[in-house]
Formats: C-alpha cells, structure tokens, sequence
C-alpha cells in the first residue's frame, strides 16, 4: 500500500484525500442529522399541539398537518329504507355487512363507504385525497397567558363569567424561588470549595469526604424532618425555607464541582497574592472568584434548570403557613 | 465603610500580636449584629408583609441574593479584626462553615435521622432490629424494584453514555457542532412533568380500529401491526420505554461534558495516530477513549447515582404500577402513602449503601488524581 502511495503523483493523492474527507463529511453530517431528529421529534409534537384545537388533539395525531392521504368524504349515497342489516347487504358489485360499513369498508371500483345515518340507510362515499390538517388557533396561549374564562349559569339562571389565573403570578414565583436558589449554594459552594482546596485546617481531608459522599443521599429522606423543622421554626411556606433546601440539597455538587476547579488554579498565582499582603477573603473576591467564572457559570445554568424545573422540594415546603397542619 | 478606614490606622499604631484592637472588633461586631437584624426585618416583612408581587419577587431576589454576600463579608470582617494567630485558626470555618451547617441539616441529620427510624417498628414506637430490612430483601414487590433499579442502572447508564459519546464525537467533526449540540441539550431545560406530557404523546395508547395518536402506535398501525399500550401492558419491557425517556432527557448532560473532554485532547496526539496509519476506529478507541477515561469515569459515576435515585420519571409516566415499581418510588409508597416510616426509612438505607460502592470507587479516582 505505501509503495503505491508514494508513487502516486502528489495532486491525484490530495484529490483523493479531498473526496474521501467530503464522503466522510456527509456521513458523519447524516448521522448526526439523524440523531438529532430522534431527539426533537417528541418536542416538535408538543409544540405543534400546542398550536391545535383541543378536539383535534385527542382525534388525530400531531403529524396531520403534513400532507398525508385520507379518506375524504365526497358524496353520499342512500341504500332501499327496508335493507335488513342482519343480512349482508349488496351495494352494486359488492356484497358487505353491517359491520364493515361501521368501519368503513372498500369497494371494488376504489371507493369507501361508511355509514351516514344507519337508520336512515344513507351511506358516505369517500376517496382517499391528498389533505392536511391545518386549523391551527392561538386559544391555548391565550387561555395560558391571560388566564381561562369560565362562563357558568348559576342556579337563579344568571350567567356569570369568572376569569382564571394567569400565568405571572406561577411565572413570578417561580423567578423569585429560583434566582436565589441559584446564586445562594454557588456562594456558599465557592467560599467552601476555596476553604477546602487552599486553606489548612483539622479535619479537612474527612470534612470533604462527607461532603462528597452526601452527593449520593436522596433528597426524599430528608423532607420530612425539614419540614418538621421548618413548622417549628415557622419557615414553611416562606421564599427563606425554599432556598436554603435548595441550596442544601444543591451544595455536594456545587462544592465538588467548584473544588476541582478551584484547586488546580496555578499555585503562583495565589502566593503572589498573599506576599503581596492580600487577606483570604480579598484573595477569594479578586482573584478565585473572577478567575473560576466559566465552572461558576456551568454550574449555576444546571442548577438553575434543576430549582427551575423543580416540583417535588416546591410542592412539600412551599405550603402556605396559614393551611398547613403539620 | 466610612467607619472602617477611620479604625485602620488605629490598628496601625498599635504593636502587632500584642495589643487586641478592640475598637475594631467592636465595630465588627455591631456590623454583624446590624447585617443579622436587617436581615431579620426583611424576613419578617417578606413572610407577613402584603406589597405587589412584582414588588416582593423583586425585594426577596434581592434580600436573598445579598443577604448570603453581607453575611459573609460581615463575618470575615469580625475575623480579620482578631489577632493573626486566633484569625487563622477561625478563618477556614468562616469559609467552609456555613456550607458545612447547610449539609448538616438538610442531609447529614436526617439521614442520622432515617437510619435511627429505621431499627423501629411503623409510627416510631418500638424497636424492632433488622425486621424492616428483612422485610425489604424478601418482600416480592421491593425484590422486583430492585430488579427494575437494575434495568434501569444497566440500559439508562449505557445509553446515555453510548450517545453522549457518540454525538459528542460526530459533532466534534460536524460544520453544525453548535445547532446539533443545542438540539441534543434541549431535552435538560425540560421539566420531568414537561417531558411526561410529551411522551405520553409518543406513548399514547387507543384500541385497535381507532385513530392513534400516539407516535409510536401510529407507525406500528402504519406498518400493519397491532397497537401496543408501552407503558403498562408490555411487562418488563415497559421499564426499557421509560429509561427511553431518561436517556432523551440526560444525553446532553453526558454530552457536554465528553465534548469539552474531546476538545483538551492534543490535535498532535491525533494527527500523529493518523501519520502512522491508524484507522478511524483504531483513533477512536487507542487514543481518544484513554484521553478522556477520567471523564467517562465521573459521567458514569453520576448518572449511575442519578438512575439508582430515579424517582420522577416513574412517577410521572406510570405512578409506579405496571410492575415499573423503583426503590425511590418505593421509599415514598411506604413513608408518605402507607405511613410506615420504618420500613420506608430502611428502604432508603438500602438505597444508601447500594450507592456507596460506586462513590468508594470515585473517590479512589479522585485520589488518584492527587487532588488532595
């Protein structure tokens, strides 16, 4: 093989290279086109039917508003009032049952039939058609954002129209839970993280290990005994009581992340700090933190997305002090 | 702040490590005490206060967010007023101290608090000794979540290994790196309540003879066979289609992080396997996979951990039946549901130490890595 190489003349080799790089170009470029069309399709499907009429999404698929072929109806056709639908029934070259014409059968000469009205005997004729489904409305957004409108008659016959809640007041608190929750254990995290990896102090190396080893500690143990805290504290159902279980439950990972980066920030850097006659804390607010931004901000959009999305810890401590009887 | 610069050249005149400059750590002093009060007022006005929404959203971000900085700062300026030698020795507590107070009451104690429930009988009220855990290892319904857990453990980690690695890869040699990579990391900002709905999209189950709209039915009838209900009919297999929805959810997080691995790998590195005639495959698997094993190894670790904890995605896609049952689910069927805090404290110690092996092993990497 290498013989042959190197005798080949320069230029027909790197046109050869060229070609070989664009069919490896289109390969990798198509299966990653695939892979990422697997990984959008379920959003793709909700977001069309956001868009849909609530009858159409519990009657069709999301993907009828591509062009599809259907059967369309496009006449009708009435059999004698007296067919005895116990009896197969013939309709011009074809004999069919009662069943089949709930379901629609086919005929012979390509066309569908299905009842209309069975007891009036009349028969939809349908074929299929090139069609899509496209009755899109912006009622679900709207109902969303502005809050549903409820009309119902009340019992001396007045008809009284309620609006429901909007979204702000969810979209607000969900703001206002999950900044802090974001930016409280990434402080926390960093003070300790720097504690752990520059300073020296008893019991740091155990300290750390149970740090980490609480990584693994499901979240569920530890609500009921919080909540059982923060009933006597009067903590629950407060913003306060919300944060600081976030930021707990958050800290093992914040705290290890944060420390592997931490403490492979170049040793010089900090010594020439603290010649320079620089405090812990000024070290730690000039220089670790700027310098550690990119694991700080990594860090914070996943912790975010996990307060943001969060149910569970928001469902159990958020209940408002005033319905709460624990 | 004014005040501050006022004490410093008091603290200048007197002998350094013989003379305690009392007026600063007074003044440090009435700072904390003040930074604490305020704090205090701002709780009590947020708890009980009835301002705008906007107002209080507004006021609560900002009270919060800086409350943590003040204190802080107002700590560490009570410290620094101590002479050198007490300063050292308090200082790292000031640092790791209140992260060491957070972890101790959200999760040291009440496992402390879990593992002391677990020796006693249903509401607390004797001790039974190791009966409850007898009980999770013979009972038939916690022997098939460990089984699930297994599954889940198995396929849930494979998969989103396999494909983060995968697209980390092919996107790493892709003009369309950036959009692949969002599409592939869009799933992660998707709550799991989110990604129920969407999957029941995929998931959804009508009889045979009916319009399907379900994804998955729908080209299963399009292609001539008979629809299937995934999620409760297909037992086991039914487990296999909610990891499904796990792994769509994690790949990115696995992703992420195998492709800032990919990227520290030295092109020299590469270019030179290739000079010396080393196929694609041989690349791949002598010199890339080696370059990041400490990144397969931490990924691994962590959703490992992640699928031994699941718990959301089987409560939102089947509640637990369907024989879907996990141990997480399990804890909270026993502890919330049929109020046998004994046994659903056991059943989360089990879940504990099933997870401590995997950590033994991480740390054992990290020291490795001369972290310490």
């Amino acid at each position: 093989m290498s013989a042959q190489s190197v005798s080949m003349p320069i230029s027909s080799a790197k046109a050869s290279a060229r070609r070989r790089n664009r069919i490896s170009a289109i390969i990798i470029n198509s299966v990653l086109a695939l892979i990422c069309l697997a990984w959008t399709i379920p959003t793709v499907g909700l977001l069309v039917a956001s868009f849909r009429p609530r009858d159409n999404i519990l009657t069709s698929g999301w993907w009828a508003i591509l062009p599809h072929r259907a059967y369309i109806t496009v006449g009708a056709t009435s059999l004698p009032r007296d067919t005895d639908l116990s009896q197969p029934i013939k309709i011009d070259n074809d004999t069919v049952t009662d069943q089949q014409l709930r379901d629609g059968v086919t005929l012979s000469d390509g066309r569908r039939v299905q009842w209309n009205s069975r007891r009036g005997r009349t028969l939809n004729v349908q074929q299929p058609q090139w069609t899509s489904d496209t009755s899109f409305t912006l009622e679900n957004y709207q109902s969303v954002l502005t809050g549903q409108k409820y009309t119902y008659t009340l019992p001396d016959g007045t008809v009284k129209t309620d609006q429901g809640e909007d979204l702000s007041g969810a979209f607000l608190n969900s703001l206002t839970v999950a900044v802090p929750a974001t930016v409280i254990p990434i402080l926390v995290a960093a003070f300790a993280a720097y504690g752990f990896a520059w300073m020296r102090f008893p019991g740091r190396k155990l300290l750390f290990t149970i740090v980490v080893a609480l990584l693994v500690v499901p979240l569920q143990i530890a609500l009921i005994p919080i909540l059982r805290d923060y009933v006597s504290l009067g903590l629950n159902g407060t913003f306060l009581g919300v944060w600081l279980a976030h930021a707990g439950f958050g800290l093992p990972l914040a705290t290890y992340l944060l420390f592997n980066y931490i403490s492979e920030l170049p040793r010089d850097i900090l010594e020439s700090a603290f010649i320079d006659g620089a405090s812990p804390f000024t070290t730690f607010t000039r220089l670790i933190l700027p310098l550690s931004m990119p694991a700080l901000a990594a860090f914070a959009i996943f912790q975010f997305l996990w307060v943001w999305n969060d149910y569970l810890v928001a469902l159990i401590l958020s209940v408002a002090r005033r319905r709460c009887r624990c | 702040m004014a005040r501050s610069t006022g004490i410093q050249p008091q603290r200048g005149a007197a002998v350094p490590g013989e003379n305690v400059a009392y007026g600063k750590i007074a003044v440090a002093v009435v700072a904390l005490a003040a930074t604490l009060a305020l704090l205090w007022g701002g709780f009590l006005l947020l708890r009980d206060g009835n301002m705008p929404k906007l107002v209080t959203a507004l006021f609560a971000i900002v009270w919060g967010v800086g409350g943590v900085a003040a204190l802080f700062f107002s700590a560490n300026y009570l410290v620094e007023a101590f002479p050198d030698a007490a300063r050292r020795v308090i200082q790292p507590y000031i640092f790791v101290g209140p992260g060491l107070l957070l972890l101790g009451w959200f999760l040291f104690i009440p496992v402390l608090r879990t593992l002391y429930l677990s020796f006693l009988n249903a509401d607390s009220t004797r001790f039974v000794g190791l009966e409850n855990f007898i009980f999770t290892f013979t009972d038939r319904a916690m022997l098939e979540s460990y089984r699930n857990n297994l599954i889940w453990m198995i396929f849930g980690t494979i998969g989103c290994v396999v494909f983060g690695l995968l697209i980390a890869i092919l996107a790493d040699r892709s003009k369309f790196e950036t959009v692949a990579k969002a599409l592939i990391f869009m799933p992660m900002a998707i709550s799991f309540v989110g990604a129920g709905v969407i999957w029941r999209f995929i998931y959804y189950y009508s009889p045979p003879g009916q319009p399907q709209i379900g994804l998955l039915n729908a080209i299963i009838v399009g292609m001539g066979g008979d629809p299937q209900a995934w999620t409760s009919q297909l037992q086991p297999w039914n487990n296999l289609f909610l990891v499904a929805i796990m792994i769509w959810l994690q790949t990115g997080f696995a992703m992420v992080l195998f492709s800032s691995a990919i990227k520290g790998i030295p092109v020299d590195t590469i270019e030179a396997g290739r000079v010396d005639g080393a196929t694609e495959i041989q690349i791949f698997f002598r010199i890339m996979i080696p370059a990041i094993q400490s990144t397969i190894i931490t990924v691994t670790t962590t959703i490992v951990i992640f699928t031994l904890k699941i718990f959301d995605v089987v409560i939102v896609m089947t509640g637990g039946q369907f024989g879907t049952e996990v141990i997480a689910t399990q804890f909270f069927r026993q502890f919330f549901i049929n109020r046998n805090f004994g046994v659903g404290a056991a059943i989360a110690i089990v879940l504990l130490i099933l997870v401590v092996p995997v950590m033994v092993y991480n740390l054992q990497q990290l020291d490795k890595q001369e972290a310490f």
